[in-house]
C-alpha cells in the first residue's frame, strides 16, 4: 500500500488520499468509535459502509455526479473511491460573485431534484458535502446517512437540513441561496411537487422546538 | 491600583422555566454567592404546568429569603434583577417573571430577561473555564448542539421530537420507577445502567445533525413493559443508544466548527457515562473537555444571575413593558454582545 495521507478527519469517518492501481483514490475509513459500545459501533459502521456505495451508485445512475466506487471492504469498514479534485461548495459560496453563487445553488437544486426523483435521500445535504471540479461538475459526497425513500416527509427533512446548513454556515445569503436551490429543484420535479415539499419544510420547521412562527407571544 | 476596594455589584437571578424554582446571587465578577433551588416533584406523571407554577408561587419567598441569607447581602445591595424569560412552560415562567418584576420595581433597579438555554451555556463556561466551546446542552426540555459563530450562538443540531432527559424520565416512569428529592429519574436510570451488561438492540436515529428519541422511547417502553429483559440491561441499553446518538451529533459539530473545547451542560450532563463519551470525543479531536458541575447542571438561579450580569454590563436591560415571557425563545434569536466576534 502506498502512503496514506489523512486529508480529513471527519466525525464519522477519516478520509485518506492514497494511490490504488496508480490512481489517486480516497479511502473512507469508518474507524471504531471508542465512546460507543463495541456491538453498537460495529453494527452502525457495517451498515453505513454497505449502504453508502449502493446509494452513490444509484445517485450516479440518476445523473448526479458521485465518486466512482472501486472497492468496498466491509470487515474494515473502508470504501475506496475516486478522488475528486475540486473545491468544496462551502468555501466557494462565500468567495464567488452573486451570479455565480445563484448558478451554483440552482445546479445544486437540480441535483437534489434528481436524487429525490429517483427515491434517494442524501441525509446530510451540507455545502461541505458538495465539490465543484475543474469541469464545473458538482459532485455529491458522503451518503453515509442516506436512504432509499420516496416519501414527502423524507424529502422535506432532506431539504430542510440543506436550508439549515445554509443558515448556519452562510447566513448572510442563506435566503437567496435556498431560493435558488428550490428553483433548480422545481425545474426537475415540477411546480406541484416542489410546492408540496416546500409546504412540508414549513411544517417540519413548525414542528421544531420554539419556532418563531409557532410562537404565540404571551402577555401577562 | 489604589488600596481602596472597589464596590462590588450583585445580580439576583430567578429561574422558573419548568419544575424547579431557583434563586441565585452572583457578583459582577462571576462569584456565585448563593444558589438555592426548590424542586417540584409530582406524586405521579410528568410536570403539570399549573401545579408546578403553584409550587413556585408558594416556594418563592422562602427560596428568596434563603438566597439572601446565604449570600449575606441585603436586597438594597443588588444592582440588577435577572429572570428566566424563556423558553419554558408559560405558567411557570410567568410566576418567576412576576417575582422579578416586583423586586425590580420595589428596589427600583433594572430588570434583565435571560434566555434559559444561553444561561446553561454561560454558567457552564464560567464554571468550567471554557472560552469558546462547541456545546452539548442536554436536559429534560432541551437537546441542543450549539456553538458561537459570527455574533450569535448557532444551533448545529437538536432533537426533532422529545428531549434526551425527557426520554429517560418517561422511560423510568413507564418502568414503574419512582423519583425522590436528590434522586431524580435520570440518576436512578444511571445507577441501574451501571449494573447492566447486555446490549439490547434499540432504534438508533440520527438525521444529519439532528436526533430523534421518540422511536427509541416507544421501543424501550414497550420492551420494559413486556418484562423480557432485566431492567438493568434495559437502562444500560437505553443509555448506550441515546448517548451514542447525541455523542455522534456532538462530534459532527465539533469536526465542523473545529472548536478547541467541548462543553457538556444541562441536567443530563451530570450523567457519568455521558461525560465519559463526550470526553473521549474531545480527546480524539484534541479539544478540551469541559463539564458543568452538578450543582449548576440542573436548572438554577445562579446561571440566570450570571447571564444577567453579562447582558446588563453589555448594555442590555428589559423594560417592564417588554418583560413578557417568551415560551419558544430560540437561542439563536438572542444577541450576545458579551462575546467578541471570532
Amino acid at each position: 500500500m502506498d502512503k496514506m495521507l489523512l486529508i480529513k478527519k471527519g466525525a464519522e469517518a477519516s478520509l485518506y488520499l492514497t494511490e490504488w492501481h496508480s490512481r489517486k483514490v480516497i479511502m473512507k475509513k469508518r474507524l471504531p468509535k471508542k465512546y460507543r459500545h463495541p456491538d453498537l459501533d460495529e453494527q452502525i459502521r457495517t451498515y453505513r459502509t454497505n449502504h453508502e456505495p449502493q446509494l452513490m451508485h444509484e445517485a450516479k445512475k440518476a445523473g448526479v455526479p458521485t465518486p466512482t466506487i472501486f472497492l468496498v471492504d466491509t470487515r474494515n469498514a473502508t470504501i475506496t473511491m475516486q478522488f475528486i479534485e475540486g473545491k468544496q461548495v462551502k468555501q466557494l459560496l462565500g468567495e464567488v460573485p452573486q451570479t455565480q453563487r445563484q448558478n451554483l445553488c440552482l445546479k445544486i437544486g437540480e441535483l437534489v431534484g434528481r436524487l429525490h426523483e429517483n427515491g434517494i435521500i442524501h441525509g446530510d445535504l451540507t455545502t461541505s458535502n458538495m465539490i465543484l471540479d475543474a469541469e464545473g461538475k458538482i459532485f455529491f459526497v458522503d451518503f453515509g446517512l442516506g436512504e432509499k425513500n420516496k416519501e414527502l416527509e423524507a424529502r422535506g427533512v432532506d431539504l430542510q437540513l440543506m436550508k439549515r446548513a445554509l443558515q448556519s454556515t452562510h447566513f448572510r445569503f442563506a435566503e437567496e441561496c435556498f431560493e435558488a436551490v428550490m428553483k433548480g429543484y422545481l425545474g426537475v420535479l415540477g411546480a406541484e411537487t416542489a410546492k408540496s415539499v416546500l409546504d412540508k419544510i414549513k411544517e417540519i420547521e413548525k414542528r421544531g422546538r420554539y419556532v418563531a412562527e409557532r410562537k404565540r407571544v404571551m402577555v401577562d | 491600583m489604589t488600596g481602596k476596594k472597589a464596590k462590588e455589584h450583585y445580580c439576583l437571578g430567578i429561574e422558573s422555566s419548568a419544575d424547579d424554582f431557583g434563586v441565585g446571587v452572583t457578583t459582577f465578577s462571576g462569584n456565585v454567592l448563593a444558589n438555592v433551588i426548590s424542586a417540584h416533584m409530582p406524586e405521579k406523571g410528568g410536570i403539570h404546568p399549573r401545579e408546578a407554577a403553584r409550587h413556585h408561587a408558594e416556594a418563592a419567598s422562602k427560596v428568596l429569603e434563603e438566597a439572601f441569607t446565604k449570600s449575606g447581602i441585603r436586597p438594597q445591595d443588588l444592582s440588577v434583577i435577572a429572570f428566566s424569560q424563556g423558553p419554558g412552560l408559560g405558567p411557570c415562567l410567568r410566576t418567576g417573571a412576576t417575582v422579578a418584576r416586583a423586586l425590580s420595581s420595589y428596589l427600583n433597579i433594572p430588570l434583565v430577561g435571560v434566555n434559559h438555554c444561553i444561561a446553561h451555556i454561560e454558567i457552564g463556561k464560567l464554571k468550567s473555564g471554557a472560552k469558546d466551546p462547541a456545546t452539548l446542552y442536554v436536559s429534560g426540555g432541551n437537546t441542543i448542539v450549539a456553538a458561537f459563530d459570527s455574533g450569535r450562538y448557532r444551533v448545529f443540531g437538536e432533537t426533532l421530537d422529545v428531549a434526551l432527559g425527557n426520554c429517560l424520565d418517561v422511560f423510568a416512569r413507564e418502568a414503574g420507577l419512582h423519583q425522590k428529592v436528590g434522586m431524580p429519574f435520570g440518576a436512578i436510570v444511571e445507577k441501574l445502567a451501571e449494573k447492566g451488561k447486555r446490549l439490547i438492540p434499540l432504534p438508533y436515529t440520527v438525521k444529519g445533525m439532528d436526533t430523534s428519541f421518540s422511536g427509541l422511547l416507544t421501543a424501550a417502553a414497550n420492551l420494559v413493559k413486556k418484562g423480557e429483559y432485566k431492567l438493568e440491561d434495559m437502562c444500560y441499553s437505553l443509555q448506550e443508544t441515546a448517548f451514542s446518538m447525541v455523542s455522534e451529533v456532538t462530534e459532527r459539530a465539533l469536526a465542523h466548527t473545529e472548536k478547541k473545547e467541548v462543553l457538556l451542560t444541562g441536567g443530563v450532563a451530570a450523567n457519568k457515562r455521558l461525560q465519559s463519551m463526550i470526553k473521549i470525543i474531545a480527546e480524539e479531536h484534541e479539544a478540551q473537555f469541559c463539564v458543568v458541575p452538578s450543582e449548576f447542571a440542573i436548572d438554577n438561579g445562579a446561571m440566570i444571575a450570571w447571564t444577567g450580569v453579562l447582558a446588563y454590563t453589555n448594555g442590555i436591560a428589559t423594560p417592564i413593558e417588554e418583560s413578557f415571557v417568551k415560551l419558544r425563545w430560540r437561542l439563536e434569536e438572542v444577541e450576545v454582545p458579551w462575546i467578541k466576534c471570532s
